[in-house]
């Protein structure tokens, strides 16, 4: 007669990694973030190209490399960092993943900070022409993303201090640490076309 | 041939009786000591928290679709004002600022608040049940993404009462939408809106991609996937990539109006175009994903009332994904009346003929379905025969507006408002009523009335063609779309009568249609688990299915479940529909692997749960701050949207890593 049945076999519950549905979630959120960048850097250099302005940028030469590039070296670290904090975790080291994924919230602070640094420098404003509104937008976009991934990764951090994540709780460091990848990533072209792109042309 | 089959055919004609159409017992069984168990895991929460954070995808699927056919009323009824106005010559029901709102609104209210939720709403009610499951993949977000919608189309509305709702048309474009020329509210609201609803739409495609890639009976592999999945699926990663380009445009669009920035004012450097490119960048693809996901229904529909699998079906899913691909390349002809070089205009015309291909093996794949089945002429079978001749008739005056020549003769004019309406009314909307009319005997367990059902498709399809049919000819003549009256002299007048009372006619069918379901919801014939017999595993479970879809997860063989003993296929496997996982100690399901659909993780699924709702109104908060540009009250809301996530995505106390499996049989 049929009936219900407990069987040897396990499954897992839940899963991790690409076992689990929330990494796909967050490569779905990727997808779509990274398209908007995308959309953002089509602006740009549609307004570069086909927009009424003479030069690009209209005003002095292509942006000072002064701040950028301790800026992204700066946040280059900082995906070191997090992934340090993830395979500390991964084998139990809890202070060291603690220590690592402090330090990613200190670097992303900074890179903030540099930004901030970077934007008041400026000699315009957003409303000064289509370049300076591009820039801050373009920049803008990004900076609003590493803020996101700071508070995910404050958030994170507290659980862990408060002991609400840990080892089994692979799935939410692994998706934070993702996340900040991709940031970081973003980033590189933000970078490659703000301040590569007029020394190009 | 079954008899059983041949049975449940005839039994729909017979007369009103108390007996079910269906009286075979559901495919797959519910054995009263399981039911029991599920039942009391997967039961709603009690009370307000039960009705305002439920997260069964079935709830959710009918809400989306009770909601979306609200706003096809409210875009109804803006046309019929419209309607009236045009009627007759210099006619002044309407000043030309309300002309223009009630043209737009009723462009934003179709295109974004009806055609794509309301297929969202068949897809979230039929994917868990068509691919044997229990739920989509995000419950909470599926919810989520629900709430989104009403808010963001209330949100769209807020402005309409004061007679400032957008009013540059459903595509905004600038400059006539810049803050020099359009200095009030409208095109704030416009602007916040989209973005708003864009958030509920992309939380919605991400759920359904996921869905698809693991919330999957064992067995259910890609190619036995219901066409209606292939075409949400395409829809679904289409919007992922398309609506960040709205969204943008909306962004830079509010930036110019309100921060004084200049991404589309030449006097700053800007340039207009580019909210051309970003807006079809969207619009196109968008397009498509409100027609895909309906004629998918109409593929897996129509074959089941012609009594045979569709004819082609790996060229149509193939065709559904390469319509979408195409349909990337095509934004640029919108804008062949813009200027652009010609080589550039030159290519994307190809690509807007070239894109007529796939949509031609889907036509003749039903057509082939039709010619080769065994007919049942149901009120679901008009339906959708329509489609496919109001398909061609759209499609044709499609293509002719793709070349080049033509396109800039007729831009403008009525011919494309009646080319629209075709596509729209006639891919869409046709297929929804015909969706209805299949669908509804599994959603609440009664039959909608077949011969009224057939005067309702007589009363709707010869309205339409009324109202639609003559604004060819209105274009031809040169009449311009958009415009609130014309002079009596011009020779448009009958013309626009005739219209006029078509558009009634045709509304009068949705009046009757809307009845006809408030009367069947009461009073229809019950059902049975499989009334139509159709072969799809939603034909498996009862109707209404219970809140846990299936007792038994079934254990898929075919394409054709259901079907498996007809179609004869000796030599293959058949699907287990009384023994396989059980899946009982909680509320939890199986998820597969995203190809080969092997079970591969036990998953819990969430409770009934506030944050859904708290989120979208949270949401609303922020965008309402956006809109009066408060930093106040936008910060209220975003730090309640950031407070929430932290509760939605805090870990909860890990249960066993693994689980013994529960089988029955
Ligand atoms: C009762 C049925 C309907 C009637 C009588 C109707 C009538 C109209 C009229 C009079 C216009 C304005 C033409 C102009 O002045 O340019 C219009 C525009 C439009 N309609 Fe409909 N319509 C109906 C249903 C629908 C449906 C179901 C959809 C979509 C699913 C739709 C989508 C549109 C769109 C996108 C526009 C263009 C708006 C714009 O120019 O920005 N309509 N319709």
């Amino acid at each position: 007669m049929a009936e219900p049945r407990t069987l040897e076999q396990t499954l897992p519950v839940h899963g991790q990694g690409l076992v689990g549905t929330p990494w796909w979630g967050m490569l779905c959120v990727i997808a779509t973030e990274g398209v908007l960048f995308a959309y953002l850097i089509f602006s740009y250099a549609y307004l570069a190209t086909q927009g009424p302005a003479a030069h690009w940028p209209p005003t002095g030469g292509p942006p000072s490399l002064a701040i950028a590039i301790p800026a992204t070296i700066v946040l280059l670290a900082s995906s070191g960092t997090a992934e340090w904090g993830k395979r500390a975790a991964r084998a139990r080291r809890v202070l060291t993943a603690r220590l690592a994924y402090g330090l990613t919230i200190i670097l992303g602070l900074l890179f903030i900070a540099l930004s901030m640094k970077e934007w008041s420098d400026k000699p315009f404003g957003l409303n000064e022409n289509s370049y300076s509104s591009i820039y801050f937008l373009l920049t803008g976009t990004h900076l609003t993303h590493v803020a996101a991934g700071i508070v995910a990764l404050v958030v994170a951090l507290v659980w862990s201090l408060q002991g609400r994540i840990h080892a089994g709780h692979e799935q939410h460091r692994t998706l934070v640490t993702l996340y900040w990848h991709f940031i970081d990533a973003v980033w590189l072209f933000v970078f490659a076309t703000i301040y590569l792109g007029p020394r190009l042309a | 041939m079954s008899t059983a089959y041949d049975d449940a055919a005839t039994q729909l004609g017979r007369a009103h009786s108390a007996e079910p159409v269906d009286q075979r017992e559901p495919a797959s069984p519910i054995p009263a000591e399981i039911a029991q168990t599920l039942e009391l895991a997967w039961a709603e929460a009690a009370g307000l928290k039960g009705w305002l954070g439920s997260v069964d995808h079935k709830v959710i699927g009918i809400r989306y679709l009770v909601t979306a056919f609200a706003f096809l009323v409210i875009g109804g009824l803006e046309a019929l004002t419209m309607r009236v106005q045009l009627a007759g010559p210099n006619s002044d029901l309407l000043s030309p600022e309300q002309y223009n709102q009630l043209f737009s609104m009723h462009g934003v209210t179709m295109i974004f608040l009806y055609a794509l939720p309301i297929l969202s709403g068949f897809s979230n009610y039929l994917w868990p049940l068509m691919l044997g499951n229990r739920d989509m993949a995000f419950p909470r977000l599926n919810a989520l993404s629900y709430w989104l919608f009403l808010a963001a189309g209330a949100f769209l509305y807020v402005s309409f009462p004061l007679g400032a709702a957008p009013n540059s048309g459903w595509f905004d474009y600038v400059p006539q939408a810049s803050a020099e020329f359009n200095p009030g509210p409208n095109i704030d609201v416009y602007c916040a809106g989209l973005i708003f609803l864009g958030i509920s739409t992309t939380v919605g495609s991400a759920n359904f991609i996921v869905t698809l890639l693991r919330m999957r009976a064992p067995g259910m592999s890609i190619n036995r996937l219901p066409i209606i999945v292939w075409g949400t699926l395409t829809a679904s990663v289409a919007n992922l990539f398309a609506i960040p380009a709205v969204s943008l445009a909306c962004l830079m669009l509010f930036m110019d109006r309100n921060l004084g920035t200049h991404f589309f004012e030449i006097g700053g450097g800007g340039q207009p175009l580019l909210w051309q490119h970003l807006f079809w960048m969207f619009g196109h693809p968008w397009v498509y994903a409100i027609v895909l996901p309906a004629m998918g229904m109409v593929s897996d529909a129509l074959p089941v009332h012609c009594r045979r699998p569709l004819v082609g079906y790996t060229l149509v899913a193939m065709a559904t994904v390469a319509t979408m691909v195409v349909g990337f390349g095509v934004w640029v002809h919108h804008m062949f009346a813009t200027g652009l070089p010609t080589l550039a205009m030159s290519f994307f015309s190809a690509a807007s003929f070239v894109i007529a291909i796939p949509s031609a093996i889907s036509v003749f794949a039903w057509i082939a379905t039709i010619g080769t089945g065994r007919a049942r002429i149901t009120t679901p079978f008009l339906f959708f025969t329509s489609v496919i001749l109001l398909f061609v008739i759209g499609g044709v005056s499609g293509v002719m507006t793709a070349s080049l020549a033509l396109d800039w003769q007729l831009t403008d004019t009525y011919f494309v408002v009646a080319h629209l309406h075709y596509v729209l009314i006639g891919i869409n909307l046709f297929a929804v009523v015909g969706a209805i009319y299949h669908w509804f005997p599994k959603m609440t367990g009664r039959m909608m009335d077949e011969r009224t059902g057939k005067w309702i498709f007589a009363l709707m399809f010869s309205g339409f063609n009324i109202a639609f049919l003559p604004m060819h000819l209105l274009g031809l003549l040169g009449m311009p779309r958009r415009v609130y009256t014309y002079g009596a002299g011009m020779g448009f007048s009958g013309t626009n009568l005739v219209i006029t009372i078509g558009a009634f006619l045709f509304a009068l069918a949705l009046l009757w249609f809307f009845i006809e379901i408030a009367r069947a919801r009461v009073s229809g014939r019950f059902a049975g688990p499989n009334p139509w017999d159709g072969p799809t595993l939603e034909w498996a479970t009862t109707s209404p299915p219970p809140v846990y879809n299936f007792g038994i997860i079934p254990l898929v063989a075919s394409r054709h479940p259901l079907w498996e003993e007809r179609l004869d296929e000796s030599n293959s496997d058949r699907s287990l529909f009384a023994e396989g996982f059980l899946l009982d100690r909680d509320k939890e399901t199986i998820a597969v692997t995203p190809l080969d659909g092997e079970p591969d993780v036990i998953l819990k699924m969430p409770c009934d749960s506030w944050l859904p709702a708290a989120l979208a109104l949270a949401l609303l908060v922020l965008f309402g701050g956006m809109l009066l540009m408060s930093p106040w009250i936008g910060g209220v809301g975003l730090l309640g949207v950031l407070v929430i996530l932290a509760l939605w995505f805090q870990p909860h106390s890990a249960p066993a890593d693994e689980e013994e499996v529960r089988v029955y049989g």
